[in-house]
Order: C-alpha cells, then structure tokens, then sequence
C-alpha cells in the first residue's frame, strides 16, 4: 500500500502536553423554526448544541453519546462545517476553520471526512463502486479521469476487506456490513486525518456491527486516524473509543476517559444511560439495580432554566432548577456538569 | 432498519443496468419487461398505436397513397370505400376539394409527431433547468422561479396561446415556441420536488462532503432520479400537446393550408358534415386513438417502474402453491 | 390458573412446521422453513433473529397477515386447539384479531390515525370490539392511559399522535393493545425506534403489565438484553429456522447453537471488560438460494462434513432445550477471526 500513509506514530496516545487535532470551544448551533408573539417578533430557535467545549488529540477515538435530540450528530455536522454556527470556535491542525467556505471549505474536505449511519442512503445506488469510491479523487483534481483511480480503488478496497473486483459493481449487491466498507473506503480516499463516524453501526445487524467496529480500529492502528465516533448509547462506543463525552439536550455532561466513565460515571444522566442498556444475562438483568428515568427530553425551542436535566433527574435540588452548573473537573482528566457530585 | 428484500435488489439492478449499463445487459433486461408488457393488454395498445403513430410519420411518402394536397375537382366528396359510389382509390374518401383523407391523415401524422416532439423537448429541458436550479438553489432564486411559474399556471394556456398567435402569423414554429412556453411549468414542478426529496438522501450530503462542486452533484447525483417521472410526465404532455395543436388548427390559429394537420382537417370537414360525415369522422378518431394510446402508455411505464407493483403482479400470476 | 376448568386445549397458541414464502421474479424465497412453537397462558416468549431470519414474518403469519408475495405454504397456526388457517379459519383469525390476540408494531405513528385524538382511537377499539357505550368506553381509556403510565390522561385524550413522543405514542399503542384484555400481544420489535433510557421505560412496562395482567408475549427482537429482560423462553431464528430454543435463564448462560454463541460475543457487554468485540464472519444467506444442508455452516467455526449435507434437527438436550445442530455445545476453539480482513 505505497501511496496509503502508515501511522508512524504508535496508535497509544501520549496526549498530555500535545496539541490537540481538533478544538471545539463555545460551539453553538441554533435552527430557526419559526416566530411566535403576537406580532411574530419573538424568533424561535431549536438549541441544538448550545456551549459545547472538548478536544480530540491525534490517533484519538472520542466517543460522543447521546440520545435523541441531544444535538450528538449536529456537532459533528457543525465540525464538518455542514450547518451554520452561531457562536464559538472550531480549530483544526490550528487553523481556525469556523468561517472557512468556498475552495478552502472544499479543501478542507481533504483532511476531514465522514461515515454514514445509513449504508443503504449513503450510497448512490446508480453508480458502480468504483465512481463512488474514486468520486473524491476526480472532484479534488488527485486523477483526470475516473478510469486512472482504479488502481488506487481496489486498493481501497482490499484495505477495509472487501474483494477488488468489487469495482465493477453496483451497491446492491452488498450486503449492509459490506456497504458501509465501500463507505468507509470512499471516506479514506482522500487520505484524511480525521474522521466523523455518525452511528456507523447502528444500521447493522449485531453479528455484523463487530466486524465494521474492529476495521476502524484496525484502519486506525494501521493509517493513525483520529475518530469522532457518534453512538446512541454507551455499548459500542466502549470498544472503540479512548475517551467519551456525553450529551443531553444540547450539552456535554460529562467528558472523560473511556474506563473512567465506565467504572466511575459522575453525572446522574451518564448513570442512568449506563443501566439503560440491557445485559443479554437474565439472571444478571434481573439482579442489577437499575435506575429507569422518568420523563423525555426536553423540548430544545424551549430548554428549562438551571440544568437540563433537572426535569428528569433523580436527585435534583431546588439549585439545579435555577442555575446551570458549568463542565469543571471532578477527578483528573473528568469533567461534568453537575452540582451535586 | 430494513434490508432490502431479494426482489428490490433485483430491481434496483435492472434500473440500473437501463439507465447506464452495457448495451447487452439492457437487452436482456429489456426482454423482460416486454414478456411482461404481453401480458398487460391496454399497455401493449399503447405502446402499439405510439410505434404506429412513430411509423406512419416517418414513412409517409411511401405509406400515402396519394398526394395529399392533390387537388381533384372531378373526385370531391367521394364516400369511404364501403358505402356505395366509394372505391378502394380513395380508402377513406376525399374531401370537399377531392384530397384522398387517408393520404392526409397519414401526413398529419407527422405534423402531430413534429409538434409533439417539439414542444415536449423544449418545454421539457427548460422547466426541468428551471425546477434544478429551483429545487437545489431554494431561497430567493427558488422564490423568484416558483412565482413565475405560480402566476403562469394561473392563466388560462390555450388562451394565452390563441392571443399570441393573433398576433404573430401562425405555423409549425411559432405554435411549436408558444406551447413550450405555455408548457414548461409542469416540468418544473415536477423537477423541484424530486429534488427537494433527492437533496435530503445520505448520498447527496456524501457527495458534498467529499467535495462535489454544485454542479456536479446536480448532475450525477440528482438528474438521473429524475429520468422515470420525466419520462412518464413528458409522455403525458405529449398527449395534450397533440390535443393543443388539434385545437389551435381547429380554431384556425394553428397550421394553415396548405399543410395538413388533423384539427385542420376536422376544421374543413365541419361545414360538411351532414353530408360527408368522413371529413370529421376520421382524422377525429386519429386523434382521439392517440391521445388513448399515449395515455395508456404512461400509465403502462408507471406501473412497470414501480418494482412493488410488478412484483405483486408476478405473485398474482404465478403458480403460488396451496396451503397444506 | 389454578381454580379454572381444564380447557380442551393445550397450548393458547401452537405453531406447527409453518411454511412462508415469498414469490419473486429471482424465485422463491424461502422466508420461514418449518417452523414450529407453542406459547402457554401468561408466558413471555423472545424470537430473536437478524433482519432476514423470518422472526417477523413469522409474527404476521400468526396474525395472518401474511400478503403476496409472501404466502404461508405448509403448516398451522391454532389458537386455542384451532385453526387460523384455511376458509374457515380466517374468519376465525378475523374475530379474535385485535380482541384475544393483540400486536404492537415498531413503528408508533404508522399505526396511529393522524386525523383523530388519542382518546377517539382508543375508544373506538373499545366500542366496536367490547360493545361499549361511549362514557364506558371514555372510562376505560382513561384507565387504560393510566396503567401505561401517562399522566393527566383525561387532558391527553384530546391530543393527536403527533402531539406526543415516540415513547408516549408506543404507550398509547401497548394501552391499544390492551384496551380489548388480550390473552396474547405479540409486540413486533417494540422499543427498536426508540431512545434507551425511553426502552426501558418500555420494558419495565411490558415486564409490569405483563405480570399485572397475566398476558402472554410474544416478542420479537433482534436484541439479546432487550429479550433478557422480558422473556421466560427464547427462540433463535436463522435463515427462516429456529435453530435453538429453552428457556432463559439456560440459553444465555450456555448457549448450545454456535450461532447462538456468535451472536452472545457479537453483543457488546457493559458489564464485560472485552478488548475487542468479536463478530460472525460473512453475511446471512439468500433465502431463494439457501446452502445445503445447515444454513449456518459456511459462517460456522464449528462447521464439519456433515454440517454441509445434511440440516440438522431440532433436537432435545434435556431442560426444555432444543438445538439444531450436529455439534451442539461444542466450544469454538480459537475462533478468533481475523476482523479486518474478513467481509461484512
């Protein structure tokens, strides 16, 4: 694989005292959806993703957890400089690409990419494997002419473990863990440091997703990626991710190394999700203690003063209600964002 | 989540292979939606009276048997060949002016095709550049076309037509400009939806993401979604603009003598139809078994490019077994 | 059901070698291979398999709503010692459905109507199947609301699908469901659209109810804690067949199919340090062509000569448990796939 870029670095992360890849500071992304008041003078804003810090070093995996509306795939898309930003920062390689567009957004294309959650959506079912993997190449100027990318496709290609004479063929005739490898191909071709994986497994079915998860691991051993891995719950993301940050309704929670979290959870709502998640052992499911939240998210037009999640907290007090307790260290290298632990 | 089942893939591979496989594979995949187009007997009409109509226009020098402006004034308003004082030199008759009918239908056939075609084609690249642009640009640009196409679709077409071809002399060309520019707003409708639809799919954000120009990701990414809703539309279309033309000959702004059309003809056999009920008769049924034809058609490639239709169609027809 | 007199039937639901197929241009496929399963009064049963091994065809065969191009070819399905199948069991199907025996399907808000309120929906089920008046029926919904766990249910009545959430709206449907005292609700992956904090306030219901109301479940699943939680026995599919069942408590611990096996490692462990997961190698069969013998055999570490000849029966190993497999309860020994270079 001569014109693939091999790690040079060892995969084990010596992060402290090195800048970070990426830096997210302030990050706020809001959606108008329509005007209220009498006169239609009070815009309405869904809060998306409202004041959202952290840091992804190189050859890093952050885990980025959250629910539903808990603004988990904007912040990636926000990164990727997909939706408009209302406030805060984006550095990347130490630029500052908040306001990046035109060619240099599209350049900057070179260096970040994304997986898709949907192996079937994300792959235009009229093109043949080798258009859609040797797509970036042609739209970024690396070959003239689709025919000359072959090569570097079917090397692609045998890279996340497909066949090489896959590149004569149409995405239908893949299955869904063999689709999302033509995906994770066509996101390595440009040679990226990074990449956004959105839920990348959730579409697949359980003997599968194993097989998906151990490639980026492999692939990021193999080329030193760096990952932001977006999951909807926290089982996955504990097997592939160094460190884990969770959201609720917009905000990170809590933020810290993969087996702090696990082992050491700080926020009542990391807790909570934890014990969310089915052990498939009845007699173990049936002893553990589990904390079944009450309740919904929140409405993000209209999020509740004081913390976000107080209105389904189980241990909330009048303080929480009122004032929102800022992301600060609670033990080395943990932040969260609650006031009573 | 759901896995699509083996006949969508199946399916899927077909759609492909017409729209951009190697020319072996789209035979083979052609030959089996034409056993299927056998069974369904209003679609093979169709389809049959189109081939006809396509036939006819082409080859009409050879196909007339006289003609048709030929002028004969000893054979005027000779009857069809089975009433009595008809004869097979005229199969179907002459007019007021001894033109042999069938000669002149055969023509008109290609005054039909030509308009058709014509107006289709424009109307057709115009509205679905506009419903693009529309559809992917959205906000002031999707503002701006779609009001002028609101405010289009409001007035009265044929109308607009008539005024403008009172003021300019009318002929093929100019009905064929003003039905385009009466006709391209379906297009764009038509066009800006699809691509609403198509501009939310994982694969369009995947082609941006990976850096796809505008340009490109309208072109490789968007159009080709729109090849099977544009070709039923336009078939369509086609229909009503025989039908427009007919009319606008009939009204007498349309195609002018000595060029034969067949809502000219209806126009001329008007004043005689008591007495030569041919006149009208025949070029009327011209037009009415057309628009039919086209019409089922359409609603034929409708049915054959909706892969669940199709298969419920085959489930029904095959040998399904009997519960045990 | 100690007290009752002894019915003149066995099981509340009997399955037997039930034979689905779709029939397509490529072929047919073969969707559910004899199949065969019984369901007892209050009794929770988990059918877990993976998109394409038949769990769900297999629910809409018991609710006979099987369409073309599917059609059921061989078995039967009987409720209560009878027949849901043939001329005469149709109708029979079509007077328990919605009434003794109750589904809720995955997706809330396709089985909702977006034109009427909660309340009306709900009613409307009461009124036609328990010939209810309409303040009897208003009374039951408010009750029912209540035992889903929906607050304020005299102000929710008035509210339409759209107005609640994807969790509230499953409520409404299990309330549905309910509304009519079924002996059965299959519910068909009922909490795979939701969020997991909200599936487990789900299956805490379900667990609930189930045990209030002494329903029996049938729930269909791809996720192994999800049935965990619920279920008293459980059913593998794969490739249309049941390839392992038992109960519980005995599967999970000591799975005895090696598919079985593969998917317990498949699944991630909260309470497991595992370093890395460990999936099944290749992808499930084409139905219209499925290999010979075992259906399994060409994913199986395990997998022998005979595996390929020969399907292996459902066989008893003591315990309720059944397995089909020639090498039941064999071990894989280094079954340590080389991940990255095998295809998904």
């Amino acid at each position: 694989m001569p014109s693939l870029k091999l790690s040079e670095r060892s995969p084990e992360r010596d992060r402290r005292g090195a800048e970070p890849l990426l830096i997210v500071r302030g990050l706020t992304v809001r959606f108008p959806v329509g005007r209220a008041g009498f006169w239609g003078n009070r815009r309405l804003f869904v809060h998306a993703v409202d004041d959202v810090s952290f840091e992804i070093f190189r050859g890093e995996t952050l885990g980025l957890v959250g629910e539903t509306g808990s603004g988990k795939t904007t912040t990636g898309r926000a990164i990727l400089r997909r939706v408009p930003i209302a406030a805060g920062t984006i550095t990347f390689k130490g630029n500052d690409i908040t306001h990046v567009d035109g060619d240099n957004l599209r350049h900057l294309r070179r260096d970040m990419q994304l997986v898709f959650q949907d192996p079937y959506a994300s792959l235009n079912p009229r093109m043949k494997v080798l258009d859609l993997v040797g797509e970036p190449l042609v739209v970024h100027g690396v070959v003239r002419r689709i025919r000359e990318a072959r090569d570097r496709v079917r090397e692609l290609l045998e890279l996340v473990g497909l066949p090489a004479d896959a590149v004569d063929r149409y995405p239908h005739a893949f299955s869904g863990g063999q689709r999302q490898r033509i995906g994770i191909a066509r996101a390595l071709a440009l040679e990226p440091d990074f990449i956004v994986c959105d839920e990348p497994v959730s579409a697949l079915d359980v003997s599968i997703r194993a097989q998906v998860v151990n490639l980026l691991q492999n692939l990021q051993d193999r080329l030193g990626l760096t990952y932001l891995f977006i999951a909807h719950d926290l089982s996955v993301v504990r097997h592939i991710s160094h460190r884990i940050a969770v959201m609720y309704a917009g905000k990170v929670v809590e933020i810290a190394d993969r087996d702090e979290i696990y082992e050491n959870p700080k926020h009542p709502y990391t807790q909570a999700l934890l014990s969310a998640v089915p052990i498939p052992d009845p007699a173990l499911q049936r002893t553990r203690r589990r904390q079944i939240l009450r309740g919904e998210i929140p409405n993000p037009v209209d999020p509740p003063p004081g913390c976000r999640f107080h209105t389904r907290c189980p241990i909330a007090e009048d303080r929480c209600r009122t004032d929102p307790p800022p992301l600060e260290p609670k033990r080395p290298e943990h932040l969260a964002a609650c006031w009573l632990t | 989540m759901s896995l699509p089942s083996p006949h969508e893939v199946e399916e899927a591979q077909r759609e492909e292979v017409l729209t951009s496989g190697r020319p072996y594979e789209v035979l083979r995949a052609l030959r089996g939606s034409l056993r299927e187009l056998v069974r369904d007997k209003a679609g093979l009409f169709g389809v049959l009276v189109v081939l006809a109509l396509v036939f006819v226009a082409i080859f009409a020098p050879w196909l007339a048997p006289h003609d048709p402006s030929r002028q004969s004034l000893s054979d005027r308003l000779v009857p069809p060949f089975w009433e009595s004082g008809g004869s097979f030199t005229h199969v179907l008759g002459t007019d007021n002016l001894g033109r042999d009918v069938l000669s002149r239908i055969i023509y008109g056939a290609r005054v039909s095709l030509l308009v058709g075609l014509s107006v289709v084609l424009l109307a057709g690249v115009e509205g679905t550049t506009l419903g693009l642009i529309s559809g992917y640009r959205g906000g002031r640009v999707d503002a701006w076309i779609m009001g002028a196409v609101d405010t289009q679709v409001a007035f009265p077409g044929l109308l607009l037509a008539l005024v403008i071809l009172s003021v300019v002399s009318p002929s093929a060309t100019s009905i064929i400009i003003v039905l385009a520019l009466n006709g391209w707003m379906v297009y764009a409708r038509m066009a800006r939806g699809v691509v609403l639809s198509v501009k939310e799919m994982p694969y369009v954000e995947a082609a941006e993401i990976v850096g796809c120009r505008p340009r490109r990701v309208v072109a490789r990414h968007i159009l080709p979604n729109l090849a099977s809703p544009l070709l039923t539309l336009a078939i369509l279309e086609f229909a009503r603009i025989v039908l427009a033309e007919a009319a606008l000959s009939f009204l007498g702004r349309g195609i002018q003598p000595p060029q034969v059309s067949w809502g000219l003809m209806v126009a001329e056999g008007r004043a005689y139809i008591f007495r030569a009920w041919w006149l009208v008769t025949f070029p009327g049924a011209a037009i009415a078994i057309t628009v039919l034809g086209i019409n089922l058609l359409a609603s034929w490639l409708r049915v054959a490019a909706d892969p669940q239709e199709r298969e419920k169609r085959f489930a029904a027809t095959a040998r399904t077994g009997s519960v045990a | 059901m100690s007290g009752e007199v002894t019915p003149a039937w066995k099981h509340l639901l009997e399955v037997e070698h039930l034979e689905v197929r779709f029939f397509t241009r490529r072929g047919e496929a073969q969707a559910v291979r004899d199949v065969s399963f019984t369901i007892d009064r209050g009794e929770t049963l988990g059918l877990v398999g993976e998109s394409g091994s038949g769990k769900s065809v297999t629910s809409l065969a018991v609710l006979g709503l099987i369409q073309l191009p599917g059609k059921i070819t061989g078995g039967d399905v009987r409720w209560k010692g009878r027949s849901l199948l043939g001329q005469g069991g149709e109708r029979y199907a079509r007077s328990i459905r919605g009434k003794e025996l109750a589904v809720v399907f995955q997706d809330p808000m396709t089985s909702l109507n977006p034109l009427f309120p909660i309340g009306t929906q709900i009613g409307e089920v009461l009124r036609y199947h328990m010939g209810m008046s309409k303040s009897q029926a208003r009374t039951r919904t408010l009750e029912l609301l209540d035992l889903v766990g929906i607050s304020n249910p005299a102000q929710r009545i008035h509210q339409y699908p759209h107005e609640f959430s994807g969790g509230m709206r499953q409520r409404m449907l299990i309330a549905m469901a309910l509304a009519c005292e079924p002996e059965l609700l299959i519910a068909d992956e009922p909490t795979t659209a939701l969020d997991v904090t909200i599936q487990a306030q789900i299956l805490e219901l379900l667990a609930e109810l189930q045990e209030r109301l002494e329903v029996a479940v049938l729930l269909i699943s791809h996720d192994l804690g999800v049935v965990a939680q619920v279920c008293h026995r459980i059913a593998v599919m794969y490739a249309g067949k049941i390839v392992e069942s038992g109960p519980a408590e005995e599967v999970f611990p000591r799975p005895g199919h090696p598919y079985t096996m593969g998917l317990m490692r498949s699944t991630p462990r909260l309470d497991l340090i595992q370093a890395r997961l460990v999936g099944i190698d290749g992808a499930p069969p084409d139905l219209v062509r499925p290999p010979a013998g075992c259906p399994f055999h060409p994913r199986c570490p395990l997998a022998v000569e005979e595996c390929l000849e020969e399907m292996p029966p459902l066989e008893a190993h003591g315990g309720g448990r059944e397995v089909a497999c020639w090498r039941a309860f064999t071990e894989a020994v280094g079954a340590e796939p080389g991940a990255g270079s095998t295809r998904g």
